[in-house]
């Protein structure tokens, strides 16, 4: 029961992008579709439970002070590892995600994770944590992907639902991908009530 | 006068925060005042070009050793030991300063368009208008692009500085709002677009 | 357990552990992908050159790199069923592109692939089908000798990708690079010339 909590509230209540409205810069580059948001999504799930995981477990052998640099080194690592494993098993992936893949170090929900959750928290809580804000991660970026293609190209996941002619192609591009997080942000907290 | 292209180009055809989504948290947090808006702009700039510096420097060391799978590491334990340099730095020297950056320079540190660019300069492959990518053109790049980030920072911050005192819908208000208007600049930057081809004739480049 | 109190012995050495750990963990991930990321590259290469002759079987029987007229590397494979060569433009609108191009004896464009790119994904990606046979930009059959590919916005005859017109100039550069080269290996008297012309333009 704990553990489905603590799931639901990353998708949810804590939802990275819709709630702590963290990570924008990969929410915004990466969903020009709804794959590639996906995509992004998920690689970043993998860090975030892998770094929550090992963080959770090294917790008390790191000295306060010296915390931030060593979250970074091991945030970063693992990014550097996830590049190299999508570069040799998943080609096509890492071509279209090109440099927001080493810019996971940055990406604020992952150190943002480590500080708040992991460090408190056992490892088996903190992978289910990585688990849920990932999936929220994912969930929105999907979401945000599949709008953002769907208007913009009148496909969704490359299905063609509707001709490309009548696609709104603002929303492939850059101001379409603010435009349309506002709305998304605007309706998501309106319907969930958050 | 390929420099004066890159520099135009990465300001306004190319705005990092418009055109390549790097540094939107930034962009997004600390834009409700014009003045923190150009104190962070101040700090970018200055961390940007030091860091862009150095690391294009610890990328000829790393390709030398063939250590390049560590250059995501490298660059960011770099960049967060700069800023912390950086800070004590001003400290001491210009008490000012750092009274005006003080605040902004933690939060560098994970900007992501600062090892973004620093990526894009080690590797050369940003737009460099032709010229060879070298440490030159990286700088005149990484300057431009700082201060393509201050500009598009300092006019969004001084629309919501106007937003906080409009009437807007609830279920708009904060967040979405500030996107969307955003989402209206970023149109407005794309009025740039192919200006640097203009301007490459006009060089006679 | 205790958490490690901060005394500057106990930073130093959790500090060089940690990035030790991670350096090691790196350099093995590093070995154990070094050998997939190359075969990718090489199945990739591969399967482009058959692609872009338009058959399955291509076998490569030479390999021969020369310079376009901005010093770019060109790399001109034969194949047993025509030639393929690879280009690049560095002026992308993300950075380089890299082409492979397909070449009938003629001259005449068989096919083509993008290798590599930083293009924007949804619009400068584009350029992986959009030149293709049928598609808006079709390039397939024209050849760059009888008249350069230029985008139609530069008096040329090829639509440029919606909203990526910087990535569509740098694509046909790359191909018509490609065609040059071809052009100056396929006819030895004319590679003698075009490779001092190229000579010149890169001190230029």
């Amino acid at each position: 029961m704990k553990y489905i909590k603590i799931l639901w509230n990353g998708i949810l209540k804590e939802n990275p992008t819709f709630v702590l409205l963290l990570g924008m810069c990969p929410t915004l580059g990466t969903t020009s579709s709804a794959i590639n948001g996906m995509s992004m999504g998920l690689a970043t799930m993998a860090v975030l439970i892998f770094s929550n995981f090992i963080i959770s477990c090294i917790k008390n052998l790191i000295p306060d002070q010296v915390r931030i640099p060593s979250y970074i080194v091991v945030i970063a690592s693992l990014v550097t590892a996830l590049q190299m494993f999508m570069q040799a098993y998943t080609p096509e992936v890492y071509k279209t995600l090109g440099l927001f893949i080493p810019l996971i170090v940055v990406n604020c929900i992952i150190l943002g994770r480590a500080e708040a959750f992991a460090a408190k928290n056992g490892p088996v809580e903190s992978i289910f944590d990585g688990l849920g804000i990932g999936l929220g991660f994912t969930i929105a970026l999907t979401l945000l992907g599949g709008i953002r293609e769907l208007l913009g190209t009148g496909k969704l996941f490359g299905a063609t639902l509707y001709s490309e002619n009548y696609g709104m192609l603002l929303f492939v591009l850059a101001p379409g991908a603010f435009i349309a997080l506002g709305y998304l942000i605007a309706v998501v907290k309106k319907t969930m009530k958050i | 006068m390929a420099y004066l292209l890159i520099f135009f180009s990465a300001i306004f055809v190319n705005n990092i925060v418009f055109s390549q989504f790097l540094g939107i948290c930034p962009f997004l947090g600390v834009s409700k005042k014009v003045d923190t808006a150009l104190g962070m702009s101040a700090a970018v700039a200055f961390v940007l070009t030091i860091a862009t510096i150095v690391t294009y420097l610890i990328q000829i060391l790393l390709v030398k050793y063939d250590l390049v799978y560590l250059q995501t590491i490298a660059f960011i334990l770099v960049i967060a030991a700069l800023v912390q340099m950086v800070e004590i730095v001003l400290k001491k020297v210009s008490p000012a300063l750092y009274q005006a950056l003080g605040v902004f320079l933690p939060l560098i540190t994970t900007n992501c368009c600062i090892l973004g660019v620093a990526i894009l300069v080690a590797q050369g492959t940003y737009n460099a208008q032709g010229l060879e990518p070298n440490l030159l053109t990286g700088v005149v790049y990484a300057v431009s692009t700082a201060l393509g980030f201050g500009l598009a920072l300092t006019i969004f911050a001084a629309i919501r500085e106007q937003l906080a005192m409009m009437d807007i819908p609830k279920g708009m208000q904060g967040m979405p709002i500030a996107l969307v208007t955003a989402g209206l600049l970023a149109m407005a930057f794309m009025g740039f677009g192919g200006v640097d081809g203009g301007l490459a004739k006009v060089f006679g480049l | 357990m205790k958490k490690l109190p901060s005394t500057l012995p106990n930073m130093l050495c959790v500090l060089t552990l940690i990035s030790v750990i991670a350096a090691g963990a790196l350099a093995y991930v590093n070995k154990i992908t070094a050998g997939p990321i190359e075969e990718n590259k090489a199945r990739t290469l591969a399967e482009g050159i058959n692609s872009v002759l338009g058959v399955t079987d291509a076998q490569v029987q030479d390999t021969k790199t020369v310079q376009d007229a901005n010093g770019n590397d060109v790399i001109l494979y034969s194949t047993d069923k025509g030639m393929a060569v690879q280009a690049i433009d560095p002026n992308g609108f993300g950075g380089t592109l890299k082409v492979l191009v397909g070449f009938s004896e003629e001259g005449t464009i068989k096919g083509y692939t993008v290798l590599e790119h930083a293009e924007t994904p949804g619009l400068g990606a584009k350029a992986s089908f959009w030149f293709q046979k049928g598609e808006k930009g079709d390039i397939i059959g024209k050849n760059p000798g009888e008249k350069e590919l230029t985008v139609s916005k530069d008096g040329g005859e090829v639509d440029a990708i919606t909203a990526s017109t910087i990535t569509s100039r740098a694509f046909l550069r790359a191909v018509n690079a490609a065609f040059h080269a071809y052009a100056g290996a396929s006819a030895p008297a004319d590679a003698q010339s075009g490779a001092s012309a190229q000579q010149t333009s890169i001190h230029n």
